[in-house]
C-alpha cells in the first residue's frame, strides 16, 4: 500500500536488496568460471554494496517517512481463508537489519576476496572460490527475505533459506577437517548445524500453525492487532505460540539447549563464521522476538522465562569460552553467550537494547572473527614458509611435548601454538585489541553502551537476570583477555607463530573499517550521562520506537556502569595475573588447570554437553532406530508383514483362491464344458446327419409338412 | 370356366409326385427331374391364383422361378457330370462321403 505521502521516496527499490545479490549470484554461477578470482569476489561484494545502498536509501526514506511501508510484490499463496502474498516490510526495525547484514556483509565479501583466495590454494581446490562466493550472495540474498518479509511465512522462508546457507558453508570443505585432512568431519558439523536447526524449526512451525489456527494470518499487523483480544479469550496461545517460537529461537540463535551446533559450526571457512555464525543469522531469532515484541510482551512469565533463558545461556557458554584453546571455539562461545545477552534484553521487554546489542556485536564479533581468520592465515603462512625451508621442522619447533601431539599436522587455530603476534602482526594485533575491547565492555566502545543498556534494564526489572550477566560479562573479559595474553604476548611457542605473516590489504581494510565502526558503533544509541544528554544520543531509540512503540530512553545508571567496567577491568587483570605475568611457555598445560581442577576440566570440555546429549538424546536415539530398523522395520514389517503377510497372501491369493478356485474350477471349467458340452452335443446329433440326400429331403418335407400343418390348423 | 380348385390339385398331384420322386430314386438325374416337377407344379398354383386373382404378380413370380430353374440345372447338370467323372455313378447313395 504505497501511499500519496511516499512519493519521491525509495521505498519501491526494496525488492532490490533481494535481489542485486540474486543477480550477483546468478552472473557467478554462469560466467565465473570464465572469470578471473578478484572479478568474481568483485561482482559478489558488488551485488551486496548495491543492496546496502538500497538499504541506505531506505533508511533515508524513513527518515522522512516512520510509517512502516508495505510493498507488495507477488502472489504466493492463496487458498481458502489463507492469504499469502510476497510483500517487504520496509520499518525501522527491518531495515537496521538490512542496513546490518548488508554492511558488515560486504565487507565480509571484501575481505573473503583475500582470505579465500589463500584458503583455497592452502586446501588445494582452487575452483571452489566461486562457489563460495555464490553461497555467500545466496545467503545474503536468503537474510534479507528474513528481514524484509512482511509476514511470519515470509520469515520463515528467508529462516529456512539461511539455514540451508549455513549448512552449505559449514560444509564448505566437506571432504576433509579444518586442517584439510581428509574426513567427514565439516560434513558432520554441516550436518549437526542443520539437524539441530530442524528442532528448532519444529518449533517455529508449530507456533506458526497455531497462529494461524487462533489468529487467522500470517500477517505482521494483522497478528498484533488481534493480541489483546486473544490474550483475553485465549491466554494460552500466546504462550504456546512465543514458547514455541523460542524453540525456533533457540535453535537458529544457539541457546540453550540447542547451542551445541554453534561452535562446530567453526568448521566453515572464517569469513562464513564471522557473517554467518557471529554477525547475521544468529541473530535471526533476536531479530524474531523484536519483531514479535507485541506477542511477547503481553505475558509477564513469558519474558521471564526467555529473559532467564538468555542469561543462563550467556553465562553457561562464557564459562566455556573460558577453557578453550582453539580461537575460533573462544569466538564461537562468546558468540553464544552475546546472544544470550541479546535473547535476554528481547526477553525483558528491551527490545531497543537487544536490537542495539545485535548490532555492535555484529560489527566486533564480526572484527574479532575475520582478524581470528586474518591470524589464522598468519600462522599457515609461516607454517608453509617453514615448510619450505625445512620440511622437518615445521611442526612444533624443536618443544618435545608438542611435537608428540602435533608432528602430523599442525594446528594453526590452537592459541597454545600462537603467543608473541603483536610484532608479527601488528595490524592484525590492533584490531583485535580494539574488537575484543569492545566485547569486554570498555568504556567508550560500542560494547559499552549497548552491553550497559541491557544490564540496565535487567537491574531495574529482572535482579536475578542482572546477577547472571554481570557474571557473563566478568568472563567475557576474561576470555577476551585471556586470548590477548596468549596470541599476542609472550614469546611465540612455536616456530610458526614466530614466522607468523600479516594479511593482505584487502583483508585489513574491511578489519580498519569495523574496528572504527566498534569503536563509535556505541553512539549510534548513547545513553544519557548524568543527565546529560548529548546531541545524537537515544538515535536508535527513537528510531526503533517509530516500529516498536515508545521505548523509555537508556539512562547511564552509574552504578551499572561502574559496577560493569569494574568488573570488566578486574576481568582483564585477573586475567593478565594469569596468563599476561607469566606468558604461557610452550607444552605449558593451562594455568588455570591446577587450581580449578574439575571445574576448568569441565570448562576445557564444554561442560561435557555433547557427551550428554550423545548419551541422553543420540544413543537412545540410535538404539531406537536401530531397533526400529531392524525389529519393526525389517523382522515384523518385512520378514513378517511384507514377506508373510503380503507376498504370502498374494501367493495364496493367486495361487490357491484365483488359480485353482476361480481359474481352473471357475474359468477353465466354464471353458472347457462349452468345449466338452458341445462335443457331446454333436455326437448326439451325429446319427442324423447319415449322408444320403434323400434322408435330408424327406426330413425338409417332413419339417414343411409340419410347419404347414400348424400353420393351417391353428 | 374351369375352377380354380382343378389346378390347384392337379398342382398338388405333380408336386406329391415329384417329391416321391426326390425321395424315393437314386438317379440323381431323375431326382432332378423330379424337383423340377416340383417347380413346375408350384408354377401351376402361382399361374392359377394369379389368374383368379386378376393379377399379375403370380406370373411374374412364375418367370422369376423358371429362370431360377434354370440356372439351378446349368449348376446341377454340370455338378452331375463332375460326380459321374470321379465316381462313375450318379447314385445319390453312394454320395455319403460328408456324413459325420
Amino acid at each position: 500500500m504505497l501511499m500519496e505521502t511516499t512519493s519521491g521516496l525509495f521505498f519501491s527499490l526494496v525488492p532490490l536488496i533481494v535481489f542485486l545479490p540474486v543477480i550477483g549470484l546468478l552472473i557467478n554461477i554462469t560466467f565465473g568460471g570464465r572469470l578471473g578470482e578478484k572479478v568474481v569476489g568483485t561482482i559478489a561484494s558488488l551485488a551486496v554494496g548495491g543492496a546496502f545502498s538500497v538499504s541506505l536509501l531506505l533508511a533515508y526514506s524513513l527518515s522522512v517517512h516512520h510509517e512502516a511501508v508495505i510493498v507488495p510484490f507477488a502472489e504466493w499463496i492463496h487458498i481458502g481463508t489463507l492469504k499469502l502474498d510476497w510483500a517487504f516490510r520496509v520499518d525501522t526495525l527491518s531495515v537496521l537489519m538490512m542496513l546490518v547484514v548488508s554492511g558488515v556483509g560486504m565487507l565480509i565479501h571484501i575481505y573473503a576476496i583475500g582470505y579465500m583466495h589463500e584458503d583455497v590454494r592452502f586446501k588445494g581446490d582452487v575452483k571452489r572460490f566461486r562457489r563460495f562466493f555464490v553461497f555467500l550472495n545466496l545467503f545474503i540474498a536468503m537474510m534479507m527475505i528474513l528481514v524484509s518479509g512482511d509476514s511470519y511465512m515470509m520469515l520463515f522462508v528467508g529462516w529456512e533459506g539461511v539455514g540451508l546457507c549455513s549448512f552449505l558453508l559449514i560444509g564448505f570443505w566437506y571432504d576433509m577437517d579444518t586442517l584439510g585432512r581428509p574426513s567427514f568431519a565439516n560434513s558432520n558439523a554441516a550436518k549437526k548445524a542443520f539437524i539441530t536447526n530442524r528442532v528448532g524449526d519444529f518449533g517455529f512451525i508449530l507456533a506458526a500453525f497455531i497462529m494461524f489456527w487462533a489468529f487467522g494470518s500470517f500477517q505482521f499487523d494483522q497478528v498484533f492487532a488481534k493480541v489483546p483480544e486473544i490474550a483475553v479469550t485465549a491466554p494460552w496461545v500466546i504462550v504456546a505460540v512465543t514458547l514455541l517460537m523460542v524453540v525456533g529461537v533457540a535453535g537458529k540463535s544457539a541457546q540453550i539447549p540447542l547451542f551445541v551446533w554453534l561452535p562446530d559450526a567453526m568448521a566453515g571457512p572464517t569469513p562464513v563464521s564471522a557473517l554467518i555464525h557471529a554477525a547475521t543469522m544468529v541473530t535471526a531469532g533476536v531479530y524474531l522476538i523484536v519483531r514479535s515484541a507485541p506477542l511477547f510482551s503481553v505475558n509477564h512469565s513469558v519474558q521471564y522465562f526467555v529473559a532467564t533463558l538468555g542469561a543462563a545461556t550467556a553465562l553457561f557458554a562464557a564459562t566455556i569460552a573460558a577453557g578453550q584453546y582453539d580461537i575460533k571455539k573462544v569466538l564461537a562461545y562468546s558468540t553464544i553467550s552475546q546472544l544470550g545477552f541479546m535473547v535476554a534484553a528481547a526477553g525483558m521487554g528491551a527490545y531497543v537494547a537487544a536490537t542495539f546489542h545485535l548490532a555492535t556485536h555484529a560489527f566486533f564479533k564480526a572484527l574479532l572473527f575475520l582478524d581470528a581468520g586474518s591470524i589464522i592465515l598468519g600462522m599457515e603462512r609461516g607454517h608453509h614458509h617453514l615448510a619450505h625451508h625445512n620440511p622437518h621442522g615445521a611442526g612444533a619447533g624443536g618443544h618435545e611435548e608438542h611435537e608428540g601431539a602435533h608432528e602430523e599436522v599442525f594446528d594453526p587455530g590452537d592459541m597454545r601454538n600462537m603467543g608473541g603476534l603483536r610484532d608479527k602482526m601488528k595490524m592484525s594485533y590492533w584490531l583485535y585489541l580494539i574488537g575484543a575491547l569492545a566485547l569486554a565492555g570498555i568504556f567508550p566502545l560500542a560494547g559499552f553502551w549497548s552491553k550497559d543498556e541491557i544490564l540496565l534494564d535487567a537491574y531495574k526489572n529482572f535482579p536475578i537476570v542482572y546477577w547472571m550477566l554481570v557474571v557473563a560479562a566478568f568472563f567475557t573479559a576474561f576470555y577476551m583477555g585471556r586470548q590477548i595474553w596468549m596470541v599476542f604476548f609472550g614469546k611465540p611457542r612455536t616456530e610458526v607463530a614466530a614466522h607468523a605473516v600479516e594479511s593482505p590489504k584487502v583483508m585489513t581494510i574491511p578489519l580498519m573499517i569495523l574496528a572504527s565502526l566498534s569503536i563509535i558503533g556505541g553512539f549510534l544509541n548513547m545513553a544519557t550521562i548524568l543527565g546529560f544528554t548529548l546531541p545524537g544520543s537515544h538515535l536508535l531509540t527513537v528510531w526503533l520506537g517509530h516500529t516498536l512503540g515508545e521505548v523509555e530512553a537508556g539512562e547511564l545508571n552509574l552504578i551499572v556502569a561502574g559496577l560493569s567496567t569494574i568488573f570488566a577491568v578486574a576481568a582483564i587483570y585477573f586475567s593478565w595475573l594469569i596468563y599476561g605475568r607469566n606468558p604461557l611457555a610452550a607444552g605449558q598445560p593451562d594455568p588455570l588447570k591446577k587450581p580449578l581442577g574439575p571445574v576448568f576440566f569441565g570448562m576445557e570440555h564444554k561442560w561435557f554437553i555433547d557427551e550428554a546429549y550423545q548419551f541422553l538424546f543420540i544413543n537412545p536415539y540410535r538404539s531406537a532406530s536401530k531397533f526400529l530398523a531392524d525389529k519393526v522395520d525389517w523382522a515384523f514389517w518385512h520378514d513378517w508383514f511384507h514377506d508373510k503377510v503380503i507376498a504370502g497372501g498374494y501367493n495364496w491369493i493367486s495361487k490357491v483362491l484365483l488359480n485353482e478356485y476361480v481359474d481352473q474350477r471357475g474359468i477353465d471349467a466354464f471353458a472347457n464344458g462349452v468345449g466338452s458340452g458341445t462335443k457331446r452335443l454333436s455326437t448326439m446329433m451325429r446319427v442324423w446327419q447319415n449322408g444320403y440326400v434323400r434322408t435330408y429331403a424327406l426330413t425338409v418335407l417332413v419339417g414343411v409338412v409340419a410347419i404347414l400343418g400348424y400353420l393351417l390348423l391353428k | 370356366m374351369v375352377p380354380v380348385s382343378y389346378y390347384l390339385v392337379i398342382s398338388g398331384i405333380l408336386f406329391a409326385l415329384g417329391a416321391a420322386g426326390v425321395m424315393i430314386r437314386r438317379n440323381a438325374l431323375v431326382v432332378f427331374m423330379s424337383v423340377e416337377l416340383m417347380l413346375n407344379a408350384g408354377n401351376l398354383a402361382f399361374v392359377a391364383f394369379a389368374r383368379m386373382h386378376n393379377t399379375y404378380s403370380g406370373q411374374l413370380f412364375v418367370f422369376f422361378v423358371m429362370t431360377v430353374a434354370a440356372a439351378e440345372v446349368a449348376v446341377g447338370l454340370a455338378l452331375i457330370v463332375t460326380i459321374f467323372r470321379t465316381k462313375n455313378s450318379i447314385n445319390v447313395d453312394q454320395m455319403n462321403s460328408l456324413k459325420g
